[in-house]
C-alpha cells in the first residue's frame, strides 16, 4: 500500500511541468487555439523528444515501457496547462488500441510513428443516435473482396481533422444496438469516401463529424476480431477515462488556485473578500471535490488492470464523479470571480470549459452512476 | 504507486481475522453500545486485553501493541468487517494517549493499567453550556487552594458519564489572561463529592449523553496534567488523536452491504427496491463517495505509513465520513418503509414479539442520533474554518 510516486515519475513530471511553464502560458494556449492549424505540431516534435509520446509502448516499439502511473503523471500537468494537443486520442487511445490488438505488421508500422511524432489518430466511434451507449452502431462494415466496405456517420470525433488515421467502430453483424457484431478498423483519414466537417469545440480542440461512403479498407485494416470487438472497445475506453481522470484532477487543482489567488487579492467592503466566510466554506468544499478527484484518479489508474468487472465500477465511478466534481468546483470557481470570471480574458473559464466537455465525453454523470449501479447492485452479493 | 498490501499485512489479517471469528462474542455483533450497556462493553475490553490487543494506537511500553498505520488500518478493515462492539473510546483514543505522553510516572502507573482493562470508565468533560465549537471558552473554574483544587461549573454532552468512574475536564484556573491562555487539564473521580449526573435524552429517544454538575469538587493538584495553565496545548492534543480513523470507511462499507440487502428484500412497485432506478441512483452516488473517501483515506494512510502526522488534511475526511455515514442511516429509514415508524426500545435479545422485519426496528432512530456526526468531534463547518485557514491560507 503505497501512493509515492518514483523518482522517474517525478522526473517525468518536472519535465512535462517545465515545458508547460515554460511553452503553454495562458496567452500561448489562446494564440494555438486560434491559429489556423488549431495544435502546433512542432510542440508535438518537442514532445517525441522529451519522450511523452513513448511512454506507454513496450521497448520493442522504440517505448519506454510506462504504465497508467506514467500517463497520469503526463496528463495530470497537461491539465493544469489546458494543453490542446491530441496526446489522448493519439498516445492513450490509438496506442491502446494497437497494444492490445494490433497485429504484428500493425504495430511494427504504426506504433514507431506514434513514437516518433508522425502520425496522429482520432477515435471515431460516437454516432448521433447512440448517445452514450459504445455498442450503438449503425456504421456498417460489409464483406467485400478481401477486405471490408464502410458507410456511416460518426459524430465529434476529436483531433480527425489532425489525424492521418481513423479509429472507426462499424458494425459488421448484428443488429444497431446488439453487443456483438462490433468491428474497430482503421481507416485512412485521406481515404476515397472519407469526408470531414472540421469545426474548433468550445473547449479549444478541434473535432470533426466524419461521413465514410463506401469506403473500401483491406482485411489489415481491422483490429482485434471482426464481430467482437465490444470488450476491446470498452477496455481502451476505461483506459482513456483514466487518462481523463488525471487530466481533470490537473484542471480542478488550477481551478481551485485560481480561485484562492483571485480571492486573496479582490477588495471589497476594505478587505480581500476571501476574509468572508460564505466564501472560505465554499473554497473548503471545492477543496474537498478537489481531493476527491485525486483519489479517483489514483484510484482507476490503479485498478486498469484489475479483474474486468472491478475495472469497468473504477472506471464508471471516476467517471460519475469527474463530472460532478468539475461542475461544482468549475461553477463556483466562475461564481468567486465575479464578474471578471465570465470574461474571456481569465483564465479560469477556459478551465471550466474544459471540465464541461470533459463530462461529456465517453458519457456524463448520469450516464457512468446508472453504469456503476448496473455493476454494483446487479445480482445479489 | 501500489494498491496491494505485503505479504507480512496479509498474514496479519489473516492472523487479526481469525482471532476475531474465534473470539468476538455473537451476541455482541453489530450490537449499539446501548443495546451491550457497560457489561457488554466490559466483556470485549477484558478478551482483547488478555490478547494485548486492546490499545492499537498505543507504543508497545504503555501496553499498546505498537502496530504500525498499515496494521491499524487493517484492524480498522477487520474489526468493522465483525461489527465488534465500540471499546470506551474516552480512555483508549483520548485520555490514555495524553497520560503517556504529558503525565507523570505516578499518572501513568496509576491511570494506564485500568484504561487498558477496561477496570476504569473514562468520560470526557470537554464541552459546556457555554463552549461548544468555541471551546476554549470553557468557564468552568478550578481554584487552588494548598494541594487541591475546587471546581465549580457545568460540562454538558458528557458522553456515557453514566458509566463513568473518571472524568477529563478542561477548567479555568487563570480568568485574566487570553482564553487559552488560562486553561488546565485534570482528572476527577466521579465518586467525589459535589459532582452530580444529569441524564439528556436525545431525539432517538437515548440516553448516550449527559449533563455534569461540578459544585465545590474538591480535586488533589497531583490530578492536574503538566503545567497549570498549559491545558489548551494537552487539548489540541487530544483531538488529533480523535481524529484517526475519522473517515470510518471499513463500518460505512458495512452498513452500505445492510442497505443494499435491505433493498434487495423490500419491494416497490412490485419488484425488489433495488431495482427502482430512483434508489438505485441514490445508493449509487452513495457508493461513489464511499470509493472516493475510501482512497483519500488511504493516501492518508500511505503519508502516515511514512511517518507524517496527521495535520488538517485530516478535515476533508472528517466531513465526507461523516456526511456519507449520515446518508447512509438516511437511505436504510428510507429502504424500510412504514417500519421506520414503531418505537421499539431495547436491543436484541428482548421478549416481546417482533413487529416487522429484524432489520427495521432500529432504522429511525439510528438516522435521527446519526445526525451528531457532523456537529461533534468539531462541526463539519469548524472543519471548513480549518481547511480554510490551515491548508487554504485564507
Amino acid at each position: 500500500m503505497d501512493f509515492s510516486f518514483t523518482e522517474e515519475q517525478t522526473l517525468l513530471r518536472n519535465s512535462v511541468a517545465r515545458f508547460v511553464a515554460d511553452n503553454y502560458t495562458f496567452e500561448a494556449r489562446r494564440e494555438i487555439v486560434k491559429s489556423a492549424e488549431g495544435w502546433r505540431p512542432d510542440y508535438w516534435k518537442q514532445f517525441a523528444e522529451l519522450g511523452l509520446l513513448a511512454a506507454p509502448f513496450a521497448e520493442e516499439h522504440g517505448g519506454l515501457g510506462g504504465g497508467p502511473i506514467e500517463t497520469m503523471v503526463i496528463l495530470e500537468e497537461f491539465g493544469r496547462g489546458l494543453v490542446v494537443e491530441p496526446y489522448l486520442p493519439t498516445v492513450v487511445i490509438g496506442g491502446a488500441f494497437l497494444r492490445h490488438a494490433g497485429s504484428a505488421a500493425q504495430k511494427e508500422e504504426l506504433l514507431p510513428q506514434i513514437v516518433e511524432g508522425s502520425l496522429v489518430t482520432s477515435f471515431a466511434f460516437a454516432e448521433p443516435q447512440a448517445r452514450f451507449d459504445l455498442f450503438d452502431v449503425r456504421t456498417s462494415a460489409k464483406k467485400s473482396g478481401g477486405g471490408y466496405t464502410l458507410n456511416g456517420h460518426k459524430s465529434v470525433a476529436i483531433a480527425a481533422p489532425m489525424a492521418g488515421k481513423l479509429i472507426v467502430t462499424a458494425r459488421t453483424a448484428g443488429g444497431q444496438r446488439d453487443a456483438k457484431g462490433i468491428g474497430v478498423f482503421l481507416v485512412d483519414a485521406t481515404a476515397k469516401g472519407v469526408t470531414l466537417e472540421s469545426y474548433p469545440t468550445v473547449d479549444g480542440l478541434r473535432a470533426a463529424d466524419v461521413r465514410l461512403d463506401n469506403v473500401a479498407v483491406g482485411a489489415d485494416a481491422l483490429l482485434g476480431e471482426a464481430e467482437n470487438g465490444l470488450p476491446l472497445v470498452e477496455r481502451v475506453v476505461d483506459e482513456a477515462i483514466a487518462a481523463l481522470s488525471a487530466e481533470a484532477m490537473g484542471v480542478h487543482r488550477k481551478m481551485l488556485e485560481l480561485t484562492l489567488d483571485y480571492t486573496k487579492t479582490r477588495q471589497q467592503f476594505g478587505q480581500p473578500i476571501s476574509k468572508f466566510q460564505a466564501l472560505q466554506h465554499r473554497m473548503a468544499d471545492m477543496f474537498v471535490h478537489v481531493e476527491e478527484s485525486v483519489s479517483m484518479a489514483y484510484m482507476v489508474a490503479l485498478k486498469l488492470d484489475a479483474p474486468e468487472a472491478e475495472r469497468k465500477a473504477a472506471a464508471a465511478a471516476a467517471k460519475a464523479q469527474l463530472g460532478r466534481a468539475g461542475r461544482f468546483i468549475g461553477q463556483n470557481a466562475i461564481q468567486l470571480h465575479g464578474g471578471m470570471g465570465m470574461t474571456e480574458e481569465m483564465a479560469v473559464g477556459h478551465y471550466f470549459k474544459r471540465a464541461t466537455m470533459m463530462n461529456i465525453l465517453f458519457g456524463d454523470t448520469d450516464h457512468h452512476t446508472r453504469r456503476f449501479a448496473e455493476l454494483t447492485q446487479g445480482a445479489a452479493a | 504507486m501500489d494498491l496491494s498490501f505485503s505479504k507480512e499485512d496479509e498474514a496479519f489479517r489473516a492472523e487479526v481475522r481469525a482471532f476475531l471469528e474465534a473470539e468476538c462474542p455473537s451476541d455482541l455483533r453489530g450490537a449499539r453500545i446501548y443495546d451491550v450497556g457497560r457489561e457488554g462493553t466490559l466483556r470485549w475490553t477484558q478478551i482483547l486485553y488478555k490478547k494485548g490487543w486492546v490499545a492499537p494506537s498505543w507504543p508497545k511500553e504503555y501496553g499498546g501493541t505498537g502496530w504500525s498505520p498499515t496494521q491499524k488500518y487493517i484492524w480498522d478493515e477487520e474489526t468493522a468487517r465483525i461489527g465488534t462492539p465500540a471499546l470506551n473510546g474516552f480512555g483508549l483514543n483520548m485520555v490514555g494517549p495524553v497520560i503517556y505522553t504529558f503525565g507523570t510516572d505516578e499518572q501513568k502507573k496509576r491511570y494506564l493499567p485500568g484504561i487498558l482493562s477496561g477496570a476504569n470508565w473514562w468520560c470526557q468533560g470537554y464541552s459546556e453550556p457555554g463552549a461548544g465549537s468555541d471551546l476554549a471558552g470553557v468557564r468552568t473554574r478550578a481554584v487552588r487552594e494548598g494541594d487541591h483544587y475546587i471546581v465549580n461549573g457545568q460540562k454538558t454532552w458528557t458522553t456515557l458519564a453514566q458509566y463513568a468512574d473518571m472524568i477529563f475536564c478542561l477548567v479555568r484556573t487563570d480568568p485574566n489572561v487570553k482564553k487559552q491562555e488560562g486553561i488546565s487539564f485534570l482528572l476527577i473521580d466521579m465518586k467525589t463529592p459535589g459532582i452530580a449526573v444529569r441524564p439528556i435524552i436525545t431525539l432517538d429517544g437515548g440516553h448516550e449523553v449527559n449533563d455534569v454538575f461540578l459544585e465545590n469538587v474538591k480535586v488533589p493538584v497531583e490530578n492536574r496534567i503538566g503545567e497549570e495553565n498549559k491545558g489548551w496545548t494537552y487539548a489540541k492534543f487530544l483531538l488529533g488523536h480523535e481524529r484517526s480513523n475519522i473517515a470510518g470507511v471499513a463500518r460505512s462499507k458495512k452498513s452500505l452491504e445492510k442497505l443494499k440487502s435491505i433493498a434487495r428484500s423490500e419491494m416497490a412497485g412490485g419488484r425488489p427496491l433495488i431495482e427502482s432506478p430512483d434508489f438505485k441512483r441514490k445508493v449509487a452516488e452513495l457508493e461513489i463517495d464511499l470509493l472516493a473517501l475510501e482512497f483519500t483515506d488511504l493516501r492518508a494512510l500511505s503519508e502516515a505509513a511514512k511517518g507524517k502526522p496527521p495535520g488538517p488534511e485530516t478535515s476533508p475526511l472528517k466531513i465526507r465520513g461523516t456526511e456519507i455515514q449520515q446518508r447512509l442511516t438516511e437511505l436504510t429509514m428510507e429502504a424500510v418503509g412504514y417500519y421506520a415508524n414503531p418505537f421499539i426500545k431495547g436491543g436484541p435479545g428482548r421478549n416481546e414479539p417482533e413487529i416487522g422485519p429484524d432489520y427495521a426496528i432500529h432504522s429511525a432512530p439510528t438516522y435521527f442520533n446519526t445526525r451528531k456526526t457532523s456537529i461533534y468531534g468539531g462541526t463539519n463547518e469548524i472543519q471548513r474554518n480549518i481547511i480554510a485557514k490551515m491548508v487554504l491560507g485564507l
